[in-house]
């Protein structure tokens, strides 16, 4: 391996950690969110650092190439936090929907009492 | 012909259904004097509202479109704040006839839903090739779980008692083919009484049902799919009074 890629590890590593601890700091990015990526930048940068730790890691798995054990693994992170996602999205379209039917409920009161709208009249006496 | 209870509260979900809202609720004011109507305006974009509440019913207006099953859970959260016993669905396209909600409710005396099917001998409803084929299967299954005899199990026409209130206020699910099979399920998995009554269907006044063989097929595939998914969940019991 040349210094070149290297040290282009390395620093794509190192940018990847930098950018999930800004966000975090920021509190653009919950904790919740943010532990899958932290992972994943902090294994950059110990593969970036030590490139020995991941042909040893290949070896012991028996995956031939080490280069396919990153895409591997890089697919199952991407996988699993895409379906982080998708769950999360499931559990915010269910309270949107509560919102909503909550706010045509207020929206029915608030014009009736307003009188925009009228209450049914009583069945004692029905409309002609 | 003993006039509905009063405490029935009949739920119209309406998506751009301005061409015959009016005439579906003058129609039903007609037929069943004094009934409450509420519309559930499911993010319409025409003058469904406005034709409604010229017609006397009240209109939930949904901030956004949520589908039949969101705008119906809408509606049975409604029934539960006001106070209604039961909820007749009846779709705002007019292919109901309310002259049949009488039946409907005479039968919530022993059970819980009520659904008025199109394929118990009343009416000419024409349904062919992999559409029929596609309800006959899930007809069958649904029978099965209910275990009543059920012919029509994607009628959007239904009488809810109180116990189906209840429990669908909470869980009306707002997925492809919800509102009727899933909800089903869920009616059956929590205990509640299933059963039907014959109705004639009359042609929509607005809108075309479909009939084209890809497309119904690719009901059937989504259909099998929501029902197998349906069967998989966990059940869900009636909420008790109160929770809310």
């Amino acid at each position: 391996m040349s210094t070149g890629t290297y040290i282009l590890g390395v620093v794509s590593a190192l940018i990847a950690l930098f950018t999930v601890v800004e966000l975090l700091r920021r509190r653009r990015l919950r904790e919740r969110h943010a532990v899958w990526w932290f992972a994943a930048a902090l294994l950059a940068l110990v593969l970036g650092v030590f490139p020995a730790t991941l042909t040893w890691l290949a070896e012991l798995l028996g995956v031939e190439v080490p280069t396919n054990l990153i895409f591997f693994v890089s697919i199952v992170i991407l996988f699993l936090v895409n379906l982080q996602h998708s769950s999360e999205l499931t559990g915010l379209e269910d309270k949107t929907r509560v919102l909503a039917e909550e706010s045509a409920l207020q929206k029915v009161r608030l014009e009736r009492l307003e009188g925009r709208q009228h209450p049914p009249v009583d069945d004692s006496c029905p409309e002609p | 012909m003993p006039s509905p209870s009063p405490k029935t509260l009949i739920v119209l979900p309406a998506f751009n259904e301005a061409g015959s809202v009016s005439e579906v609720l003058r129609e039903i004011a007609e037929v069943l004097p004094g009934i409450h109507c509420l519309v559930v305006n499911d993010g319409s974009t025409d003058d469904t509202r406005r034709h409604a509440i010229e017609a006397g019913a009240t209109v939930l207006d949904l901030p956004f479109n949520l589908g039949v099953g969101g705008a119906m859970r809408a509606g049975f959260k409604f029934a539960v704040v006001h106070g209604y016993d039961n909820v007749v669905q009846i779709d705002a396209d007019g292919q109901h006839d309310p002259r049949n909600v009488p039946a409907l409710i005479d039968q919530l005396a022993s059970a819980d839903i009520v659904i008025g099917a199109r394929f118990a001998g009343t009416g000419d409803y024409g349904a062919r090739g992999p559409r029929l084929w596609a309800m006959i299967v899930l007809a069958k299954v649904i029978s099965r779980i209910s275990r009543v005899r059920l012919t029509d199990v994607t009628s959007g026409f239904k009488a809810n008692g109180p116990r189906a209130v209840a429990l669908f206020a909470e869980h009306f699910p707002a997925e492809y083919l919800g509102d009727t099979l899933e909800a089903l399920v869920i009616a059956a998995g929590a205990g509640l009484r299933i059963t039907q009554v014959p109705v004639a269907m009359r042609a929509r006044q607005a809108g075309n049902p479909s009939h084209r063989p890809i497309k119904a097929a690719v009901y059937l595939g989504r259909a099998c799919i929501a029902l197998v998914f349906a069967l998989m969940r966990p059940r869900l019991s009636i909420p008790a009074e109160g929770t809310r």
